[in-house]
Formats: C-alpha cells, sequence, structure tokens
C-alpha cells in the first residue's frame, strides 16, 4: 500500500525440503502466528524484504506529510486548520513510528533517510499527486487514508513483532483520520454549489490514484507469494483494493456527489461492485518517477533533510559538551 | 565521527497505576531532549505521566538461544492464540 | 476609550500572537530538521491556536456585535490586526524561528501567569488553561536556544544572527499605552513594562549559557500591538490564511 511494489530478495518460495533446519523452524513460528523478534534467526531475504517494506511504508507516512500540509496554512476555520495540523503531525509521529520498526533490523534511520533521497527506496505513488483544492484535503482523509488503513489493519498480524506493534499504534491512531476527511468532505457536498464542485473534482482526480495505493493486480503481482508466506503481506492486492471500492462506493453516493468511474456496478453474482481498472501505464509512469509531483516532494524532503544538518549536528554537539564536562566534574 | 542522533527506548507509566511500558523508540542528542521528545511523540493523545528513557544500546536482552528453555513450554499451548480457534467468516471480525 | 474598547483591544492583542504566531510555527510542518522536532513544533503550533480560539471567542463576546474567533481571524483586515510585529516576521532558518518562539514564550509565559489573577475570571481561566502550555514550550524552545547557541561554530553563528535580526522586535512587547494602562486600572491585566525586568534577568541567563551576546541597542519597532504599521509580512500570511473565507464569502467549512 504504502509499501506497493517490494521485490522480496530471493525468485520463489522453497519448499519444506529443500530448507535448511533454521529456515525451517522459522518458517513453523511464522505458521503457528508466532511473532519474530529482532535478535531471533530469520533468513537475510526476509530481513531485506521487510527493511524495504517497512522503509517505504515509513518515508510514504514522511512524504505524506507534503501534499496535505500544503493547505495548512489555507484551512478555513481555526478548526479545520489544527484538525489538518493534528493529522498531519500524526503522519510524522507514524513515520517516526515505522522508521524505528525498521531501524530494530539493523538499518539506522539516517541510512534510510539517505536511500530515499537518493532515490534508491521509494514512497506510495500516491503522494505524487498534487492537492488542487481544499476539498482535496478531505479526500485524503478520506480516501487515501481510508485505502491505507484497509492495509494496515490487515498488516496488524504481519511477521514481524515491531513492525506489527507498530502498526497496531498507528491505526489505533489514525481512526480519526478517515473520519476527519469524510467530515470534511460532507460539509463541501452538502454547501455550497462551488464547495460541491470542489468535492466532485476532488473525488475525480483521486479516485484512480487511490486505486493504484494498493499495487498491481495480483496476476502482474510478482512478489506477492513469498511475502504472503513470511506473512509479511497478508491480503493480495486485488483482494484490498475490492474491499476498499466495496466500502467507498455506498460513501460516494451518500455524498450525493457523481461516482468517478462510469463502469462501477453492483454485481450480484459476486457479491461485489465491479468497477474499472486504473491506468496502469499511469502508475508505472508515476513509480519511475514522472507523476505530476515526484520531483517536488523529493526536492521538499532533500530541503528539509540538507537545511536541518547544522541544528541536528548543533544540538548533538551540545550533548557532547555537557557530557564531557559532567565526566570532567565526577 | 558518526552524527547521528542515538537511539531511545522510551517507558511510559500511563494513569491508571500501571507500570511503565515500553512505548517505542526516538532519536534525540541527550536524556533530557529524548524525554522532551517523547513527551511530543508518545503523549499526544494524554497517554502518560511518567516518562523513562533508556539509551537503546544500553538495554540488556535475552539472547535468542535462550528461547527454548524460556518460552518453549508456552509453544505447545496454541490454544492461547486467537488464530487456533476457527471461526466462520459469516461471524465478522473478532 | 471606554472599557470595553481597550478590553477588546487586549483582547485582540493576546489573540493575535497567538494566531499570527500559531500560523507561522504551523509552516514548519513536514519540513523540520528532524522527525522529533516536527512534531514537537506541531505541538506548539496546535496550542496556540487553541488559544487564539478562546482569546478570539471571549473578544467576540466583548465585542459584542455576534462575531465569532473565526469571523475575527479570517474577516479582518491588517489594520484590524494587533498582534506584536515579532511574531509574523517570517520563520528564516529553523534557529530563528526557535529563538523567535524563546523571545515570545518568555514574555507570554510571565503575562500569564500575572492574567491568572486578572479580575475578569474568563482572562483568568483562559490564562490558567494556556500557562500549563506555554511553561513546556519555554522549557523546549530555551533548551533549542542553547543547544545550538552552544553547538557547533556554525550553530552559534546561525543563533547570533537570529538575535541580531529578532532583538529590535522584542521591545514592543514592553510598551505599555493608553489601553494598557485602562486595563491596570481595571485590574484586568498587568502594565506591560512591569515585565520586562524577569524577561531582562531570564534572557541574560539563558543567552549567557548559550553563549550568544544580547545587542546593547535598545531600539523597537513599534506599530503591531496598536496596529499602525504592521511589517510587510502580515499581509502575505493573511492572504495564504483568509482566502477561502474571502473567495467564498458565506460558505461553511
Amino acid at each position: 500500500m504504502y509499501a506497493q511494489m517490494i521485490k522480496t530478495a530471493s525468485d520463489g518460495i522453497k519448499s519444506r525440503d529443500e530448507m535448511s533446519d533454521e529456515e525451517r523452524t522459522f518458517q513453523d513460528k511464522i505458521d503457528a502466528d508466532i511473532k519474530i523478534e529482532p535478535k531471533d534467526w530469520m533468513p537475510e531475504d526476509y530481513r531485506r524484504t521487510l527493511i524495504r517494506q517497512i522503509g517505504q511504508h515509513a518515508h510514504s507516512e514522511v512524504v505524506g506529510q507534503l501534499p496535505e500540509g500544503n493547505w495548512i496554512t489555507r484551512a478555513p476555520t481555526l478548526e479545520r486548520k489544527a484538525i489538518l495540523l493534528a493529522k498531519v503531525q500524526d503522519e510524522a509521529g507514524h513515520g517516526l513510528y515505522l522508521y524505528s520498526a525498521a531501524e530494530t533490523l539493523g538499518v539506522s534511520r539516517d541510512e534510510l533517510v539517505e536511500m530515499l533521497l537518493s532515490g534508491k527506496m521509494k514512497y506510495s505513488s500516491i503522494f505524487n499527486y498534487p492537492t488542487l483544492n481544499w476539498a482535496d484535503i478531505g479526500a485524503v482523509g478520506w480516501l487515501v487514508d481510508g485505502a491505507a488503513i484497509i492495509n494496515q489493519v490487515a498488516l496488524q498480524r504481519t511477521s514481524y513483532g515491531p513492525y506489527s506493534r507498530a502498526m497496531i499504534r498507528i491505526c489505533k491512531e489514525e481512526s480519526f483520520h478517515a473520519r476527519q476527511g469524510y467530515h470534511a468532505i460532507m460539509a463541501m457536498a452538502f454547501g455550497t454549489p462551488e464547495q460541491k464542485k470542489m468535492a466532485q473534482d476532488a473525488v475525480n482526480r483521486l479516485w484512480f490514484p487511490a486505486l493504484m495505493m494498493f499495487g498491481p493486480s495480483d496476476k502482474d503481482s510478482v512478489h506477492s507469494e513469498q511475502s504472503m508466506a513470511w506473512k509479511i503481506k497478508i491480503k493480495t492486492n486485488d483482494e484490498l483494493r475490492q474491499q476498499f471500492v466495496d466500502q467507498t462506493v455506498p460513501q460516494i453516493l451518500y455524498l450525493g456527489l457523481d461516482l468517478p468511474d462510469p463502469n462501477i456496478q453492483w454485481n450480484e453474482e459476486r457479491g461485489h461492485y465491479d468497477f474499472s481498472d486504473p491506468d496502469w501505464s499511469e502508475f508505472f509512469n508515476v513509480i519511475k518517477g514522472n507523476g505530476p509531483c515526484n520531483t517536488d516532494r523529493l526536492a521538499a524532503r532533500g530541503k528539509a533533510w540538507d537545511d536541518g544538518q547544522w541544528v541536528r549536528d548543533g544540538l548533538l554537539a551540545h550533548s557532547r559538551k555537557k557530557a564531557a564536562a559532567r565526566m570532567a566534574a565526577e | 565521527m558518526k552524527n547521528e542522533w542515538p537511539l531511545w527506548e522510551i517507558f511510559i507509566r500511563g494513569q491508571h497505576g500501571m507500570s511503565h511500558r515500553h512505548v517505542g523508540s526516538l532519536h534525540a542528542p541527550d536524556a533530557a531532549m529524548a524525554i522532551k521528545n517523547a513527551r511530543d511523540v508518545y503523549t499526544r493523545r494524554n497517554e502518560g505521566v511518567s516518562i523513562w528513557v533508556v539509551e537503546a544500546q544500553h538495554v540488556a536482552a535475552s539472547s535468542p538461544s535462550d528461547k527454548g528453555p524460556l518460552y518453549e513450554p508456552s509453544e505447545s499451548k496454541v490454544y492461547r492464540h486467537p488464530t487456533f480457534f476457527d471461526i466462520p467468516e459469516e461471524v465478522g471480525a473478532m | 476609550m471606554t472599557r470595553d474598547d481597550a478590553f477588546l483591544q487586549f483582547l485582540l492583542r493576546m489573540g493575535d500572537n497567538t494566531l499570527v504566531l500559531g500560523h507561522r510555527v504551523s509552516e514548519w510542518c513536514g519540513h523540520a530538521p528532524v522527525l522529533e522536532e516536527d512534531i514537537a513544533l506541531a505541538n506548539t503550533a496546535l496550542d496556540l491556536i487553541g488559544q487564539t480560539q478562546m482569546w478570539l471567542a471571549l473578544a467576540g463576546e466583548v465585542q459584542g456585535d455576534g462575531k465569532s474567533a473565526d469571523d475575527l481571524a479570517f474577516l479582518r483586515d491588517a489594520w484590524d490586526f494587533r498582534n506584536a510585529l515579532l511574531v509574523e516576521v517570517p520563520n528564516g532558518d529553523f534557529g530563528r524561528t526557535l529563538m523567535r518562539q524563546f523571545l515570545f514564550d518568555s514574555w507570554h509565559k510571565l503575562m500569564l501567569e500575572r492574567l491568572k489573577g486578572s479580575s475578569d475570571e474568563r482572562v483568568a481561566a483562559i490564562a490558567e488553561k494556556a500557562v500549563k502550555e506555554v511553561t513546556y514550550h519555554v522549557e523546549r524552545s530555551r533548551d533549542t536556544v542553547i543547544g545550538l547557541g552552544d553547538g557547533t561554530e556554525e550553530s552559534h553563528a546561525r543563533m547570533q544572527e537570529a538575535l541580531d535580526y529578532l532583538w529590535p522586535y522584542v521591545g514592543e512587547l514592553f510598551a505599555g499605552d493608553a489601553v494598557d494602562a485602562e486595563m491596570v486600572a481595571a485590574d484586568i491585566a498587568p502594565d506591560p513594562a512591569s515585565l520586562r525586568a524577569d524577561y531582562d534577568a531570564i534572557l541574560a541567563e539563558v543567552m549567557a549559557e548559550a553563549t550568544l551576546s544580547i545587542p546593547k541597542s535598545g531600539f523597537a519597532h513599534k506599530g503591531g500591538r496598536d496596529g499602525r504599521m504592521h511589517t510587510e509580512h502580515l499581509g502575505h500570511l493573511l492572504t495564504s490564511m483568509q482566502w477561502l473565507q474571502r473567495a467564498y464569502p458565506g460558505a461553511r467549512w
């Protein structure tokens, strides 16, 4: 989701016969739903895949601050401003929890940040789309966080202990995000004609990018199998996407807005809504760096990091001086 | 010299007389700032009344080899795990 | 000037300070030097926005025209704003933002401590709540000013530059006028000048520990508290802040 295209390091899944004793014990634990903890033995591929997945998830939270942060200074009321700021602050917190989880796997936060800035690690494609009107803020909370929550709720059961605990904390805090988004967009859908137009515009623009958040279709998603066996991925991309569509369509209709896709239709036989695939060539383009905001997003994170260097160095230098003075005094 | 702020483990005691509980980690240049950061990061929703911080490198942990004797006796009690119980899907989340 | 006129002006001064500073601090969200600071700054901004809601709601009540805190925040023009100039200057680098925060927080805490004893219960109640938040703000901004002042050569230089830049905006916080005299007479608020000695003592101690020099000049820019002359920066801030309310009058958000 926030981790869309995670390559597992190895190809294919080993059968039990091919596994070493360590690998077999490890897989048995996972099959019995026993969490893997930092000091436990784990296959190198598991560790590397998790670093990529948690790292990408963390980067998504932090880059995800930018499109919503874009509207903090223009929020239309004091209350909306406070809600939005608290929400974007939560994303920073979630990034922090996830970086901490990744750090238990032997990679430092600074290393992860540098991999983001150098383009070696990705973040979710959704944050490369712009927020153009105030209704986008509602739509991001409702659709984007709504999509994220579906994935994150599943990930609370992920096999790696620190990741699972971070997800549990995040899900608890996120519960207000989707609701505040829907609440904001409700005010607009039921407001003046201009406001309703903004709401419709936001839903039209963000619908397909939200669907893309679940990653490519299962038939094109080559790395899922191993991740599912390791329980670092719990449901397939298409299952999650369908769940999202089924839950969201009635919410769009409640707002009295037009559906953003003419092919959305209830399918009695399947018991699900049918819908159009997003434009996957657009998705792969955004992943490659050609989304509307990729360059700006990375530049903003790079600037924050570079401009902050003297601050991080300064505060650390002071702490070291104080510690040295204390030692000398003892 | 490596200039990354050290990692701190954060323990918070909530309002209901429970003991300090590990809530997560964060980075800070020293203990005093770690406590302040913990207040800002981990008590945004009134979660706590008392904060302990320990630099992560000073936490001693049991090693994986202890894990057999320490924990294996409980591994046979699979019924302690919620997934032991097959619940029909129609029942919904539980 | 009637007492209510003066009271309204006083409340706008308190509320506009927190409104404008909260807005400035919120600009950092997503851009701070490290996640922990990003989160801490957002907490400060959230506290200030919350205090704004209380001060401006009371201002609307005293004004008696049925205006809400939002009406006052989003539908007044620059000349109606009564914040001190200090809080409207741009953030600059992180050092300047935190230096401004410390210079403001130190005043803010002294002021709120005194307002807890205000003869107006509503003012006392707001101060009671706000002072708890501000006590933490000043602890944090103080530590950061000391840490960066006494950090590396570069951080020291930047903090000295920040202090030099901001210093001429400090004096306005303590310059009393007829509004303040009226508030003193009504026992609603203290004479700002009476806070100066404590403020100077705090500053001397902190700047010494931060190895920074307080500029000798006693010159002070003025005009924010009485609305006579703001900086050019305020107009840009209001342009962003008020845009939706101005572009779509009467819409409910």
